[in-house]
């Protein structure tokens, strides 16, 4: 066999795995949405979920995943941008900021599940909250810091050190400099990693089943007083979000539909994941448009 | 005589001002100890939350072997896991995590591979347009869904190609093949585009076809970089908890075959911690299986460091 001759044949192969890769995703997605599509109404997704089997509507699962989502955001959008621009800005090439930088690597590659256990042993078991909303954001903000970190200092480092010259020569602070011309520069790439970090907080699971709990009370959607037993945002109720409820329907569930029920929820939470993925994009070249001034 | 005084003092006062201007931090200098404190304050959350998740999940792992007493080579090495009476071996699941992350990653690199050449080898605009989107997707499909699709699809594939329930390693691996296929692929492209340019120029120079330079030159130079990758690849296989737990049968028994239902760490983590309670033998035991997935991924990260350094050493010389 000669040496094009194996090119060939290499090539024919290497063709036929790219067409089983892609195959798989499509198969995939066909599957959830021609499966789950004609289950999903308006009526599931608001409704109310039997507390017995399981079936039934997902409304209050859907609103658990988004108030979890903007309680996690709300938490670790802060946390990592501090932590970002000291990596970005102040760390000194040493041991410490190795160190950090370790730890986080070390957070970050710890399995979700680990995560979840720390959060119930912590939270749950040590100071009695309960599976409660506020247990399962903290819980994902562990999960989500490291990855926003790194984004927000890849975002922060890109920026040209003329940028930051510039700063320094009218006078002002590391921190005025940072936080009035760096930060805006790198904004479209920042906003990218939190909406695509959104996706994955939105569709995690094995990090709440032990936090946020695998129950949903229904709640009162006409009481938004967040101090209310009944209210929706009364952050010490237990509140099983969308990615648990189908794991749930799958491994407890009672329902004689549960297949269906749950290829309906797997669709509305890719098609929320798959907004997100698009969102992400979408928004962050819309913001790099505005930021630069750039076509 | 009053004139002079208040003059005196008007000096005073101006030098006053003067050795405090002079003497203290300007409003940009305040400013900066303030964003510094900002920014040292949200570093020290990380690491309180690392250092605290080490010390919490360590010192609830040994209690097995502290307040039990029971001996470290018993627990990795006996194979009855019946925790509420006493007997807790936790190989089956150290030998069912080992399995599910090996087979996955052995079935995922050939094909993680293959797709990371066609994309920057072969028809680097095409993997651009099209592939680099799908393999977001497939990153993007939560693991609940993976699992369903597994439940769903999988298992009874499986039941039907070989018998038995269906439930199993071999059901986990394909599961498992799936969601570690993205990440392998991702790392890798980045590695072959890593390789420089001139070494596959000299090579096509020197009249090797493609699958010669490709098989010869830039795979052999990526080498480190697949490597972590794969080793990535395993790391998330290994700490995969949902979607494993939906289509390994969770059964706490030595494997003997690929298609008879076993468990794995996680599995056996997610379906026990919140049946037992807090303090007792059986928690202890699932903290203890906790703290060896914690070690695991501990020891993924050190290899990976360790690749990483070989890798750099080698470009160097």
């Amino acid at each position: 066999m000669n040496a094009k001759r194996k090119d060939m044949i290499a090539t024919v192969i290497i063709d036929l795995i790219v067409a089983i890769v892609v195959g798989i995703l499509f198969f995939l997605l066909a599957y959830i949405l021609i499966k789950g599509l004609p289950h999903v109404s308006w009526s599931f997704l608001t409704g109310a979920t039997d507390s017995f089997d399981g079936s039934g509507g997902i409304g209050v699962q859907l609103f658990n995943s988004f108030y979890l989502l903007v309680l996690t955001m709300l938490i670790s959008i802060p946390i990592s941008l501090g932590a970002g621009i000291y990596l970005a800005e102040y760390a000194k090439d040493n041991w410490r900021t190795s160190l950090i930088r370790s730890a986080i690597e070390v957070l970050s590659s710890l399995p979700s599940v680990v995560v979840g256990l720390f959060g119930f042993l912590l939270f749950v078991v040590k100071f009695k909250i309960g599976f409660s909303v506020i247990s399962g954001a903290i819980a994902l903000t562990f999960f989500n810091l490291p990855l926003l970190t790194r984004n927000i200092e890849e975002s922060l480092s890109a920026v040209p050190r003329s940028q930051r010259e510039a700063g320094f020569s009218l006078g002002l602070s590391k921190w005025k400099t940072e936080v009035g011309i760096i930060l805006p520069v790198a904004l479209p790439g920042i906003v990218t990693g939190v909406v695509l970090s959104a996706g994955r907080v939105f569709g995690e699971a094995a990090a709440l089943i032990y936090t946020a709990g695998q129950s949903a009370p229904v709640t009162n959607f006409a009481d938004w007083n967040p101090m209310d037993a009944a209210s929706p945002l009364n952050p010490f109720r237990p509140a099983e979000t969308l990615a648990v409820h189908i794991w749930k329907m799958n491994t407890e569930g009672l329902a004689s539909n549960a297949a269906a029920l749950s290829a309906a929820a797997s669709a509305v939470l890719i098609i929320a994941v798959l907004l997100f993925n698009l969102g992400a994009r979408v928004l962050g070249s819309y913001l790099y448009r505005r930021v630069t001034a750039s076509k | 005589m009053e004139q002079t005084n208040f003059q005196l003092k008007k000096q005073d006062t101006q030098s006053q001002e003067w050795s405090k201007r002079l003497h203290h931090a300007t409003r940009a200098t305040r400013e900066d100890w303030i964003g510094r404190g900002i920014s040292y304050l949200c570093i020290g959350v990380i690491i309180l939350v690392v250092a605290s998740m080490l010390w919490f999940i360590t010192s609830k792992g040994i209690a097995t072997f502290t307040q039990n007493h029971v001996s470290l080579w018993k627990f990795l090495s006996g194979t009855d896991w019946s925790p509420s009476q006493g007997k807790i071996g936790a190989l089956p699941m150290i030998v069912g995590s080992f399995a599910v992350t090996f087979a996955a990653a052995i079935v995922a690199t050939p094909f993680a591979v293959g797709t990371a050449i066609f994309m920057t080898e072969i028809s680097p605009n095409k993997g651009r347009k099209f592939l680099q989107p799908v393999i977001e997707l497939l990153v993007g499909i939560p693991s609940v869904v993976y699992g369903f699709i597994g439940l769903a699809v999988v298992v009874p594939f499986m039941r039907h190609l070989v018998g038995g329930s269906g439930f199993g390693i071999i059901s986990a691996t394909f599961v498992l093949f799936v969601m570690v296929l993205p990440t392998i692929t991702s790392m890798t492209v980045d590695s072959l585009r890593a390789v420089p340019r001139y070494y596959k120029e000299a090579s096509l120079a020197l009249g090797a076809t493609r699958w010669q330079t490709v098989s010869k030159v830039i795979l052999r130079s990526a080498t480190p970089g697949i490597l972590t990758a794969v080793i990535f690849g395993m790391a998330r296989a290994f700490g995969e908890a949902l979607a494993v737990q939906m289509v390994i049968g969770n059964a706490a028994v030595m494997p003997k075959n690929l298609i008879s239902a076993a468990s794995t760490l996680t599995s056996q983590l997610t379906t026990g911690i919140g049946d037992t309670i807090d303090g007792t033998l059986p928690n202890n035991a699932l903290w203890s299986l906790a703290l060896i997935l914690l070690l695991m991924s501990l020891f993924f990260n050190a290899l990976v460091r360790v690749i990483a350094k070989r890798g750099q050493l080698k470009h160097e010389r």
